[in-house]
């Protein structure tokens, strides 16, 4: 699904290195979990995928169902089934929510040359899903994330997600500032939409997200490359040990 | 001295070009405005007051030519129920207007009111003298000594549809200057609705009285045609707990100077005025509004957005003076501009005058680009970089068209908006 191999990036306009060599393979059907400290490059390795400025490509490729990510604008990254969860969902005043949901629904269609969702079948889809995230009519009338609780704008992103069906979903910090019920509904959420077809890929600082969200793979990332891959055993020894312990094994 | 002979020639020059029509009440009154104008002169390039805009091609003896605009678009107001009373380049047209007979409202043309004991007597030239100081605006006396015809309306009611003001633009060299004066009897209530570029080069000027408990709505579209100018004034004053609400839509035209001098005189009154204006190139849009707080407990907004694209000028000029003793005035004035490329500008020019001590007013003016966090946000849920600018730029447009405080033509607004921005869209 999602094939990364030896990326490195650095930001465009300081001679700064972020990433240095990435290697990730994420298979159709399967949750990865990236673990790290701050500053190891997870939320960089995110924004760089779904084709955020301010970073440049220096060497290595990015690949989902073999089409170049690198190669394209963010709209046809989403387009070819790319979605990002932002760790900070962005404030839009102005736009109403159902307005945005379904432009982007949409335009997506259009760009793969598939036909409109009219009006009417759209509220009856974005309804019945918003209600599965608890998101109430109030909050899909709302301009985008204006006024939106931390809980409820990632309970917004879920809502976008689960509207747009993309093949890979990148989670980037979906947890932070989340409560524990809050986290519960938005990875209940997340997991009625895991499928044979579809791929994840969490970024987290935590552990606790992957009680809820049960991954496949757990990686650690540190200075800007992978250091370690396991299974789900090495979220727990992060939580137990901290990165120290992992980060001198590999050094 | 060398300036003021300068000024004189140029103003004895356009009054040598203009002639004044006659008239039984309104003579007298015609002539007293000639005399303000002679008294101060046409504008010119160095007085303050028009420092960013400049006033040659609006003061000068011929109009200069501007093309008419060939559309196939519906035009604004269309499905609306209205009266409708049409201008081709500032000339009544008869057949294409209504019936001018409507409950609560007695509607008169200026051109025809020959009755010696007109109500207007009282208003015509009225306010707009009063919004000669402090600052002076000539261009509206000479609107008052020359305008060649006009509605005379007087609402005793509430009259059950609005009255549609339609100006036609058909040759491309026409010169207009139209006057209108509207009086609100206590309690009554009238929408006036304005569209249309007018003529090459428009100067109207719009004089509103709002009695005790009145409540005037006024929503003006400026025609789309390219190089069209217009000077307007609006010059209104309120009496107690009485509203005001003016909201205009402009989009293209050469060079507009819309002016809005409001005076609050009664307590607890209302006053909004709004403006979403879109230009792209050869555009020069100029708001200038003077607010007046003389009574108590008086709330003013003025909302003013642009969309300024290809070199585009956007002016603002907004000042809310608060009387001694207007206390517990409330006064909110906000001017933005989107800039879509480096090469627009926006000049403005915020100013408060406060001589009451229990007031709350408020003022911001800023300029800038479209936010990139929003913008990468739509892109990443698959929105082109072009439909996400337009969606961005509707939303920055939003507040001032939310002003219009009826959904229908709100929506309408809105939609006149997002079709000239995907018409312009690169």
């Amino acid at each position: 699904m999602l094939s990364i191999k030896n990326l490195q990036v650095k930001l465009e306009d300081e001679d700064k290195q972020i990433l240095k060599g990435v290697d990730l393979e994420v298979e159709a059907g399967k949750v990865h979990a990236i673990m790290g400290p701050n500053g190891s490059g997870k939320s960089t390795l995110s924004y760089v995928l779904s084709g955020k400025g301010g970073y440049e490509v220096t060497g290595g490729s990015a690949e989902l169902e073999g089409v170049d990510l690198l190669d394209m604008e963010p709209e046809e990254r989403a387009a070819a089934g790319l979605f990002l969860a932002f760790q900070y969902p962005v404030e839009i005043p102005g736009v109403g929510n159902m307005t945005f949901l379904r432009t982007a629904v949409n335009a997506q269609r259009k760009a793969r040359g598939e036909e409109e969702m009219s009006a009417a079948e759209f509220l009856k889809v974005v309804r019945a899903k918003a209600k599965d995230l608890k998101i109430d009519a109030d909050m899909l009338k709302r301009p985008v994330n204006m006024g939106f609780s931390g809980g409820e704008k990632k309970r917004n992103e879920i809502l976008q997600m689960a509207m747009l069906e993309p093949k890979m979903c990148i989670l980037d910090e979906t947890d932070s500032g989340l409560d524990v019920d809050a986290m519960k509904l938005v990875a209940e959420g997340v997991n009625a939409l895991r499928s044979e077809g579809r791929g994840f890929l969490v970024i987290t600082h935590y552990q606790r997200l992957l009680d809820h969200i049960k991954p496949d793979v757990v990686h650690i990332m540190a200075n800007g490359r992978i250091v370690k891959s396991g299974g789900p055993e090495l979220a727990l020894e992060v939580e137990n040990n901290g990165y120290a312990d992992i980060l001198a094994e590999v050094v | 001295m060398a300036d003021l002979a300068v000024q004189t020639d140029l103003t004895e020059a356009r009054i040598a070009s203009l002639t004044m029509p006659e008239g039984t009440w309104v003579a007298p009154l015609r002539a007293d405005a000639l005399a303000r104008l002679r008294a101060m002169g046409l504008p010119q390039r160095r007085d303050e007051y028009w420092k960013y805009t400049r006033p040659d091609t609006l003061t000068q003896v011929e109009a200069p030519k501007a093309a008419v605009l060939k559309t196939d678009e519906a035009p604004v107001f269309d499905g609306v129920e209205r009266l409708r009373i049409v201008f081709v380049d500032g000339v009544f047209d008869a057949e294409a207007s209504d019936d001018l007979s409507l409950e609560g409202v007695t509607v008169e043309r200026l051109a025809m009111a020959d009755s010696d004991l007109h109500w207007a007597k009282n208003l015509y030239g009225v306010l707009e003298t009063r919004g000669q100081t402090p600052v002076a605006r000539p261009l509206a006396a000479l609107n008052t000594a020359y305008a060649t015809d006009g509605v005379l309306i007087h609402v005793t009611g509430k009259p059950s549809k609005p009255i549609n003001l339609t100006y036609h633009h058909k040759s491309d060299s026409s010169d207009a200057i139209l006057h209108h004066c509207i009086k609100l009897d206590e309690g009554a209530e009238v929408t006036i609705l304005e569209n249309g570029p007018a003529a090459a080069r428009f100067n109207k000027v719009m004089e509103v009285e709002v009695a005790d408990r009145a409540s005037f709505h006024h929503i003006r579209a400026q025609g789309r045609d390219h190089e069209r100018r217009a000077a307007t004034h609006i010059f209104t004053r309120l009496g107690t707990e009485s509203a005001f609400r003016s909201f205009t839509m402009t989009v293209n035209g050469v060079l507009t100077r819309n002016e809005c001098v409001i005076e609050l005189t009664g307590d607890d009154a209302i006053a909004n005025v709004a403006g979403a204006c879109v230009g792209d190139g050869d555009f020069l849009h100029d708001d200038t509004v003077f607010i007046t707080h003389d009574a108590v407990n008086c709330e003013s907004r003025q909302v003013f957005k642009k969309v300024l694209r290809n070199g585009a000028t956007g002016v603002f000029q907004g000042k809310i003076l608060v009387k001694a003793g207007a206390q517990k005035t409330d006064g909110y004035q906000i001017s933005q501009s989107l800039l879509l490329d480096g090469d627009s500008q926006f000049l403005a020019k915020p100013e408060l005058e406060i001589y009451a001590d229990d007031v709350a007013c408020s003022h911001g003016s800023t300029s800038g680009a479209i936010d990139e966090d929003a913008m990468f946000y739509l892109r990443s849920r698959g929105v082109p970089e072009g439909e996400a600018t337009n969606l961005l730029t509707l939303a920055f447009l939003a507040e001032a068209v939310d002003e219009i405080h009826h959904e229908e033509l709100r929506e309408d607004m809105t939609a006149r908006l997002a079709a000239w921005l995907t018409r312009h869209s690169t």
